[in-house]
């Protein structure tokens, strides 16, 4: 084979694998909108909010140690311990369950019947208030998450891919992170979790029931709450998850809120309401996005990962208004 | 005992329809605008014109923008930082082009500018709505800023990337430039945002803005109606951009001085101003005001409290202006989903009838 086309397999293999971690955002996304029509914007900072949070109880940080130092004038900052890994992910996922409580409890509960747009305003404000509570907590500097995800290049798939050239060719092997792969390997378990999730749980009915017709719903004695509070439980789940997957990949810092940039695209290829559509939006993005920066972004100058793959929904928008997989549009007067 | 309409006779339907019905309130307001105009500029110095009322001023401006395209015609743009940056290049590529132009066409012209750009990347919303629409307009957003970054055209080929706005005079005073006196800089804002907040608000309730709002409530019943979809989303677009345009152009060359364009019209700026219009009141020209101010002041008055007189840190006194301006927002939204200006109004109605409301 020639070298020219086993990197064009290479960049289409890393934009699969990127594609899978903008579906892991993508995913929360659609669970909540799917449930209470809800465009959580939020979904990103949930995700650097669980991943501040398991750093911090994994290096035993104590938390809000600024502002107490700032109050009291002491210096303390952590309590000297360490918690195993799959501790603190227990924990993490505990107090996501409970942001979810106190989030329906505080806020959702008085903004039922709202207009989506204020829904949408109201996790925009939750964006912020949770941006500067997770730095209040655990500081803003940059942290390196280990949670015993192997990374780094594949050497083994190097040696692989490097015999398949044609002889004689200067070709080096393709290069694959081993912590895109478990990410990968992740969000195929997680996909399969839910969708057995939905189908045969009582809990997973009635959250299709919900997002099916509200009121037929809570009709048939389904508390609209409670479902809300599993939803908000399940998708901070789902934040944790990408939160491990891109903070191990890069670092647990602001800049991770801004994945939920990211799977904007992702989602309206996909289409709000599906989870197929989260992944194949994801996968489509993922590839489109790497070819595009391989192959057109030297002619206009490079880094067009920013708004390429909006460029790309959009495209498909103007063809299909509802997204890939999206539900159609009836409207009626 | 002040605010009274007894006594206050309409013979005509002119006066019927007039802004300020009440006659207190009308007189309330000349005055306030006579404090602005007359009184303001002799007492401002440095610290009020950077950090308070010019800023204010400016995204006065960019709220009246993004109200007339949400708040009266539906439509939800994320773009705006993307515009205001379109606004601010099209002024500096303009004042270094023209340098005999008047700055005050100046910033005209970049408003025409971003109009004419805002109704290309508002083609979409004949297609699609709702949040479809606005994270299509995040692709302006993204796009845009990318675009200023990387031709070196737009920025004279500075070597910093930076674009910093020559001295220029309006009846021979400088406004924009270092040696620009901080009145000056205030009492430009505060014309351009008198003439066009009063532009505005006859815009939205004449013909145009009946049928952005017809579109608003209901597009297809506003078609059938005879309202055209195609004139009045892209007018809006185009009258949205033009504001927000002129917002920048003056955010840069009269506020900033100096910008660069990934800093100062980051994506963060398009939520602000969505913030602006929904804690303001969404289809609501005092609404734009009551908004930007409450966006601008509170952060300041945030800083002074903890920094100033708690003599906390400065990253520390950041963490928690974010999280209470987050928890704002979310307070609003619960207590008056309408916004400031509905308080105001709910406020008026109460005073009409104080003390005897039954």
């Amino acid at each position: 084979m020639s070298p020219e086309f086993l990197y064009f397999v290479e960049t289409v293999l890393n934009g699969l694998m990127a594609g899978v971690m903008y579906s892991l955002v993508a995913l929360g996304f659609v669970l909540i909108f799917k449930a209470s029509g809800i465009f959580n914007f939020a979904q990103g900072v949930m995700a650097l909010f669980a991943a501040l949070t398991l750093v911090g109880l994994q290096t035993g940080q104590v938390p809000f140690s600024h502002l107490i130092n700032a109050i009291f004038g002491t210096e303390i900052h952590h309590f000297g311990w360490t918690l195993p890994a799959f501790f603190a992910v227990l924990i993490t996922l505990a107090i996501m369950v409970l942001f979810a409580y106190l989030f329906e409890a505080i806020v959702l509960k008085h903004l039922v019947n709202q207009e989506p747009i204020i829904l949408f305003m109201a996790t925009i404000g939750l964006a912020y208030f949770l941006e500067g509570f997770g730095d209040l907590m655990w500081g803003s500097d940059v942290k390196i998450l280990d949670v015993g995800i192997p990374s780094g290049g594949s050497f083994w798939w190097e040696e692989v891919t490097r015999t398949w050239a044609s002889e004689g060719s200067d070709y080096f092997g393709m290069y694959i992170d081993k912590l895109d792969v478990v990410a990968a390997l992740v969000a195929v378990v997680l996909v399969i979790a839910l969708t057995f999730f939905s189908k045969y749980t009582k809990m997973g009915r009635a959250l299709r029931a919900v997002a099916d017709d509200h009121q037929a719903a809570q009709s048939v004695g389904i508390s609209l709450r409670t479902i809300w509070v599993l939803v908000w439980s399940i998708s901070g789940f789902v934040a944790l998850v990408a939160g491990i997957m891109w903070g191990a990949k890069s670092g647990v810092q602001f800049s991770l809120s801004l994945i939920a940039l990211k799977a904007l695209p992702v989602l309206i290829l996909g289409g709000f309401t599906s989870i197929p559509g989260a992944i194949v939006g994801g996968l489509i993005i993922g590839v489109g996005e790497k070819l595009a920066e391989l192959y057109v972004g030297p002619l206009v100058g490079g880094a067009i990962e920013n708004w390429f793959a909006y460029v790309v929904a959009l495209m498909f928008l103007l063809f299909r208004p509802q997204g890939l997989f999206g539900e159609k549009i009836i409207e009626r007067v | 005992m002040l605010y009274r309409e007894a006594g206050d006779f309409k013979s005509t339907y002119a006066a019927d329809q007039q802004t300020f019905p009440i006659k207190s309130e009308r007189y309330l307001f000349w005055a306030f605008m006579a404090v602005a105009f007359f009184v303001v500029p002799f007492f401002i110095n440095d610290y009020w014109e950077k950090s308070i009322l010019v800023p204010l001023l400016v995204w006065t401006m960019v709220a009246l923008g993004i109200n007339i395209l949400t708040g009266y015609c539906g439509q939800v743009s994320l773009g705006t930082g993307g515009f205001m940056a379109v606004g601010a290049f099209a002024c500096y590529k303009l004042m270094t082009g023209f340098p005999d132009l008047n700055i005050v066409f100046v910033i005209l012209l970049s408003g025409f500018v971003t109009a004419g750009v805002g109704v290309l990347f508002g083609l979409p919303s004949l297609r699609i709505k709702g949040f479809y629409l606005a994270v299509a307009t995040l692709a302006a957003q993204f796009f845009l800023v990318w675009m200023f970054n990387k031709f070196p055209w737009f920025y004279n080929y500075s070597a910093s990337g930076q674009i910093t706005a020559p001295e220029r005079t309006v009846f021979g005073i400088a406004v924009t430039g270092a040696s620009s006196a901080p009145w000056a800089t205030y009492l430009i804002c505060l014309s351009f945002v008198f003439v066009f907040a009063w532009i505005a608000r006859n815009l939205t309730r004449g013909r145009v803005g009946r049928g952005w709002m017809a579109m608003r409530d209901m597009d297809i019943a506003a078609e059938i109606m005879g309202v055209s979809p195609f004139n009045a989303k892209l007018s809006a677009f185009a009258v949205s951009s033009f504001y927000i345009g002129i917002a920048g152009a003056l955010f840069f060359s009269v506020y900033l001085g100096a910008a660069e364009v990934t800093e100062a019209f980051g994506i963060e700026k398009s939520f602000t101003a969505l913030f602006m219009v929904i804690i303001g009141g969404l289809g609501s020209i005092l609404g734009s005001f009551l908004g930007a101010a409450f966006i601008i002041l509170f952060p300041v008055l945030l800083k002074n409290i903890m920094v100033g007189y708690l003599g906390w840190p400065t990253d520390l006194a950041s963490h928690f202006q974010i999280m209470i301006i987050g928890g704002m927002i979310i307070f609003f939204l619960i207590v008056e989903p309408h916004g400031l200006a509905q308080l105001w109004r709910l406020t008026k109605e109460k005073l009409r009838t104080w003390p005897f409301p039954y």
